[in-house]
């Protein structure tokens, strides 16, 4: 059953990545993500992963997809929906091949541990990401504050220009 | 026979009994929601110094089952220049999200469909997908007036999730724990509604603004955007969006009753326990007080609900961001820092009462002040347009 639940979850995530690519409709490629998102969370829950599996659906397949129509819908890509291709192309294959190449060396490489799928509780989890990894935690939504005051920044001088 | 799912093995039998449950919550939820018309109709009407539906049956009573009747052999209208699609699987991404929520609210300690430790989690979890499905519902249908609708709905539902998410942290903060259970068995005592009033009104005031109430109801407000997202929506799909809404508004008022006010325990259990041990012939007169205790004020915060929708005038926009960014936002926080001062300094409970409720008049007094503040952009408008009228008088004076 675990087995089952796996290679249709799978096929879901594959063929959600598929469509993002392969589909000339931006809003329906924003859908295809959703899929393939939704499916990687139902592949946490195979996992025992309860917290990351509600975490993915919470983020990715709430809050990021709405952001991502959201930005669809208000920009003039409205307009034009159509649009499948353009020239950075052969860099975005060259990238893919890299993360394919990455992971599959993980995925032939034997000397990584391998643990049993173990379902932490939530206490347990909060404890060692506030103590232990509490630095990493605060680099992370550092990074994110950067990234955020870079796009208000950006959109500023947009506006100084006119 | 044994099959084996993530996170549980179950037997054949036990599969069957989760689909019989289902069908039954199903049921049971639909039966909430003819009710809530009926209520929402009557009550209204009350407000309005009418007797609302009297008609069909007594009391009218008959009324939301001619309602469903009536929109269910409506024609149902499909715009040429939609996408098919998404058409058809915004309304089923709404209902879904509406219904999956319901797996985990408990109505009672032992009536819940699967009670899950992170059910606080799972709720606002699959609430924001009920956002996507009208964001895809306005771009689907293919109309201007559904596009600014959807987009609508995204900016509101977005800026109120996050008020809604902060203070459920906080209630689970007070209990320790996000399993719904826990947290009503953790207020037999005392409810948050008291230790944390602030709270309280943060999720309520948030909560309506998520499921699109009054006076929250901008993203498909009749007048501006003629019906938002549901504009090209008739019939039995128009009514699948209605059915999510009040599913969802009868969520929101479950909890406030399961995270504030003590859900089925507080104070029943504390009086009942005292009296109903003595009761021994009926063993199932406990759960059932404790469902109807708890229905009880569930549908009390749903009285208000209407009694708000019946009051309270539509606001403006740019009003609902703002308040949202301005006063929710830092409030929901507010009761994060202080819930996390009482635990860790461990304080009696009447200092966080004090805490939240000086956060909520210092707050509530401000937005007063704006609220009654002479409109400064009206006049600024009025200024220039009398200025551009003498200008244009002076020049054709001139000319």
């Amino acid at each position: 059953m675990s087995w089952f639940l796996f290679i249709v979850l799978s096929i879901l995530t594959l063929g959600g990545g598929l469509g993002v690519v392969v589909t000339r409709n931006v809003v329906h490629a924003a859908l295809f993500l959703l899929v393939s998102l939704v499916a990687v969370a139902g592949l946490y829950l195979i996992l025992f992963a309860e917290f990351l599996a509600l975490v993915q659906v919470l983020i990715y397949g709430g809050a990021i997809i709405i952001v991502l129509l959201f930005a669809i819908m208000l920009t003039r890509s409205a307009e034009y929906p159509r649009i499948s291709d353009n020239r950075q192309w052969p860099l975005a294959a060259v990238a893919a091949a890299a993360v394919g190449v990455v992971l599959g060396a993980a995925f032939l490489d034997n000397s990584l541990p391998q643990t049993e799928p173990n379902s932490p509780t939530f206490g347990d989890l909060a404890n060692s990401l506030f103590t232990t990894w509490a630095i990493p935690f605060e680099v992370a939504s550092l990074v994110l504050l950067v990234a955020l005051i870079g796009a208000i920044i950006i959109a500023r001088t947009g506006e100084d220009n006119r | 026979m044994v099959v084996s799912l993530p996170l549980m093995s179950v037997t054949v039998l036990q599969v069957l009994w989760m689909v019989v449950a289902l069908l039954l919550m199903f049921t049971g939820l639909s039966v909430v929601v003819l009710s809530l018309v009926w209520l929402e109709r009557k009550a209204l009407g009350r407000l309005q110094l009418r007797l609302g539906p009297t008609r069909t049956g007594p009391m009218g009573l008959m009324q939301p089952i001619a309602d469903a009747v009536k929109l269910i052999l409506k024609e149902d209208i499909i715009p040429n220049s939609s996408d098919r699609a998404i058409f058809w699987a915004a309304p089923v991404i709404v209902v879904l999200s509406a219904f999956m929520i319901w797996v985990t609210i408990p109505a009672s300690e032992g009536l819940v469909l699967r009670n899950l430790e992170l059910g606080l989690l799972y709720i606002t979890a699959f609430a924001v997908m009920g956002i996507l499905g009208l964001v895809l519902a306005g771009w689907g249908s293919a109309n201007k007036y559904g596009v600014l609708g959807g987009l609508r709905s995204a900016a509101q539902l977005i800026s109120y999730e996050i008020p809604v998410i902060m203070v459920v942290v906080a209630a689970g903060m007070l209990a320790g724990s996000l399993d719904l259970r826990v947290i009503v068995a953790s207020q037999d005592q005392i409810p948050y509604a008291l230790i944390l009033p602030l709270g309280m009104v943060v999720f309520f005031i948030a909560g309506l603004a998520e499921v699109g109430r009054t006076p929250f109801d901008i993203y498909h407000a009749e007048s501006e955007v003629v019906g938002g997202p549901f504009v090209e929506y008739s019939g039995a799909h128009w009514s699948v969006f209605f059915l999510a809404e009040y599913i969802n508004t009868f969520a929101i008022a479950a909890l406030v009753a399961l995270l504030f006010l003590g859900g089925w325990s507080w104070p029943w259990d504390t009086v009942a326990l005292a009296w109903l041990p003595s009761l021994p012939a009926w063993p199932w007169l406990g759960p059932l007080l404790s469902v109807v205790w708890f229905l009880f004020k569930v549908y009390a915060v749903i009285l208000v609900v209407f009694w708000i929708r019946g009051t309270f005038p539509r606001l403006r926009i740019d009003q609902l961001m703002a308040f949202a960014w301005k006063a929710m936002v830092p409030l929901s926080f507010y009761s994060i820092v202080i819930t996390a001062v009482y635990l860790y300094y461990d304080w009696p409970g009447w200092t966080l009462t004090l805490m939240s409720l000086a956060g909520l008049g210092i707050v509530g007094y401000i937005v007063y002040r704006r609220m009654t503040a002479p409109a400064r952009r009206v006049a600024e408008v009025k200024a220039r347009q009398a200025a551009q009228l003498a200008e244009r008088r002076a020049s054709s004076q001139a000319g």
